[in-house]
């Protein structure tokens, strides 16, 4: 019984530090509406530690803020050169990836974050990538997930902010972060975990919605929804535009 | 200033488009192409997803031909009768080559293939035209005037002849439904209106003038790359409205302009413009798949090409 409750005690003492500390969060906007002149948006995320009991000192304190867009499946080609020019020759599609992908953290990743929670909380953007099958012709995937990574890091799409959340007095933090004028609509999963010496100890979770409004939202509708009508109404502003212009330059050139 | 497309769901500058629009649109209008085989490169270029700008593109060229068709209406310069019968032929290529172009696709491979008819179609005909317009203007210099190309082929012995008054012609209509058809297939394959095969094949196989040609192809474009539209616009929804009007704005008033230019130039230096144009282009598509790529990987919609 003595050794029962001296674990149950020991369990308490070694958690104590980790439900002491609890991440308090908030976004600038929690809605970002795509109209026609839509660039690009910025969010700033900002939040308070808040704690009941002094901090620990040992273990140094982190913020790991990330954003994911709505994941879609997709397919990587890879091109190789047969009978002297360069052709695709293999395919490998993915289940899941998520259209946009952003990591802030307070230091380098590797420092904010342990490697176990790291593959625990699904952090880093290779865990977000989910291959449906092994597919026998492909001999490695990971060349092919890399090369998703890298496309997509160089389009602005997936980033990692190292170094980008600012911390005050281990208390306040705050990043912001970029959202490209190129976005999926749907739903952006936002996560705000706090780690001491590299272990999540507390995980704050929302949602920013991102929406094409007016405009953009009438056409987008009335391309999925009639799209014979759409068709027809594309046809009839070209044609329109054709008689318009023509009509338009003979009065031009008679004067 | 930029714009966000609803349906390519990307930001771009909005001058661009209309720039874009404006210099295909002139030269649709000069030498009776769509400008599709230019205009789809260049959209992939700045980015539009491919298969959005595939039909758009359509949609597009169909304003840029309206506009073209009205101005050389104007000017009598199309055969409706031979417009027609092309298009018969179109119709039928077209169907028939979205059913290649499926099969092709389950195999895989598709992309190359389009590709590669690119690069050897454009070739053979550009150069053909390079070469047979230079000539034509080396004779027109010594003097002598302009050589008349209708010469008695075996293309006048075949049945079912039709008066074309407008082309000066009087044919059987199936070397125009040939015509048509081998249009139609290429068309729906390597996504285009078709109008670089279809004017030198006009020029070369069935004879007609130079200055008829233009406005017969734009003609028969339009009604092509209206029922593309369609197809594009009710399988895939990917037909981009804002996208659309923004080219057709540049394209309308660059078709315009085209025309008057056209009048003003010569047949044969007309024809050594459209080659280089033609040629132009292979050269590029033809680069690209010798040269070893930056990036070996890309990505697409899963099932897509």
């Amino acid at each position: 019984m003595l050794r029962i409750l001296s674990i149950i005690a020991l369990f308490f003492l070694s958690a104590l530090p980790t439900r002491a500390e609890e991440i308090v969060a908030g976004l600038s906007q929690n809605r970002v509406s795509i109209t026609a002149t839509f660039v690009g948006s910025e969010i700033l995320i900002f939040g308070a530690v808040k704690r009941e009991s002094p901090p620990p000192e040992d273990s140094p304190l982190g913020v790991v803020v990330v954003v994911e867009g709505p994941s879609a499946p997709i397919t990587v080609r890879k091109k190789d050169k047969r009978f002297g020019i360069w052709v695709n020759t293999d395919a490998m599609e993915l289940a899941a990836a998520p259209s946009f992908y952003a990591i802030a953290t307070s230091n380098t990743l590797d420092n904010t974050i342990s490697k176990l929670d790291d593959f625990q909380h699904l952090i880093s953007v290779e865990r977000s990538i989910q291959i449906s099958d092994n597919p026998f012709n492909i001999d490695d995937p990971r060349e092919f997930t890399d090369a998703l990574i890298r496309i997509r890091e160089k389009s602005g799409l997936y980033k990692r902010l190292e170094n980008s959340v600012k911390l005050a007095q281990d208390t306040l933090f705050e990043t912001r972060i970029a959202l490209p004028a190129n976005l999926t609509e749907g739903d952006y999963r936002t996560r705000i975990l706090l780690t001491r010496g590299g272990q999540v100890t507390s995980e704050y979770e929302t949602i920013i919605n991102v929406q094409k409004v007016g405009l953009e939202r009438w056409i987008f509708n009335l391309a999925h929804e009639q799209p014979l009508i759409y068709g027809l109404l594309s046809l009839v502003i070209a044609i329109a535009a054709g008689w318009g212009a023509s009509a338009a330059f003979r009065m031009i050139l008679r004067n | 200033m930029q714009i966000y497309l609803p349906i390519a769901e990307v930001s771009v500058n909005a001058f661009l488009l209309l720039g874009l629009g404006g210099i295909v649109g002139i030269l649709s209008g000069m030498f009776g192409v769509g400008g599709g085989f230019l205009m789809t490169p260049l959209l992939f270029f700045i980015g539009i997803p491919p298969a959005v700008a595939v039909a758009t593109e359509a949609n597009q060229i169909v304003a840029s031909s309206f506009s073209g068709v009205l101005a050389h209406l104007k000017r009598k310069t199309v055969d409706l009768r031979m417009g027609c019968v092309l298009l018969v032929g179109g119709l039928i290529g077209a169907a028939l080559g979205v059913q290649l172009f499926n099969a092709l696709k389950a195999i895989g491979q598709v992309d190359l293939l389009v590709k590669l008819s690119y690069v050897v179609f454009l070739g053979i005909i550009g150069s053909l035209m390079f070469v047979e317009s230079l000539r034509a203007i080396m004779k027109s210099r010594k003097g002598g005037g302009v050589p008349k190309r209708r010469k008695h082929t075996w293309v006048h012995n075949l049945p079912f002849k039709m008066k074309f008054r407008t082309s000066g012609l009087y044919i059987s209509v199936i070397p125009p439904v040939l015509v048509g058809v081998l249009v139609g297939i290429l068309a729906a394959i390597m996504g285009v209106g078709g109008g670089f095969i279809m004017v030198p094949a006009m020029i070369y196989l069935l004879g007609m003038p130079t200055k008829v040609v233009v406005g017969t192809s734009l003609f028969q474009i339009i009604f092509v790359t209206a029922f593309t539209t369609l197809l594009h616009a009710t399988t895939n929804f990917t037909v981009d409205m804002g996208l659309a009007v923004l080219l057709l704005i540049g394209g309308v008033i660059g078709a315009q302009i085209g025309a008057q230019i056209g009048v003003r130039l010569k047949a044969e230096q007309l024809r050594v413009l459209l080659a280089i144009m033609v040629l132009a282009v292979c050269g590029k598509l033809g680069l690209d798949l010798l040269i070893q790529p930056a990036e070996l990987f890309e990505l697409g919609a899963v099932g897509g090409h």
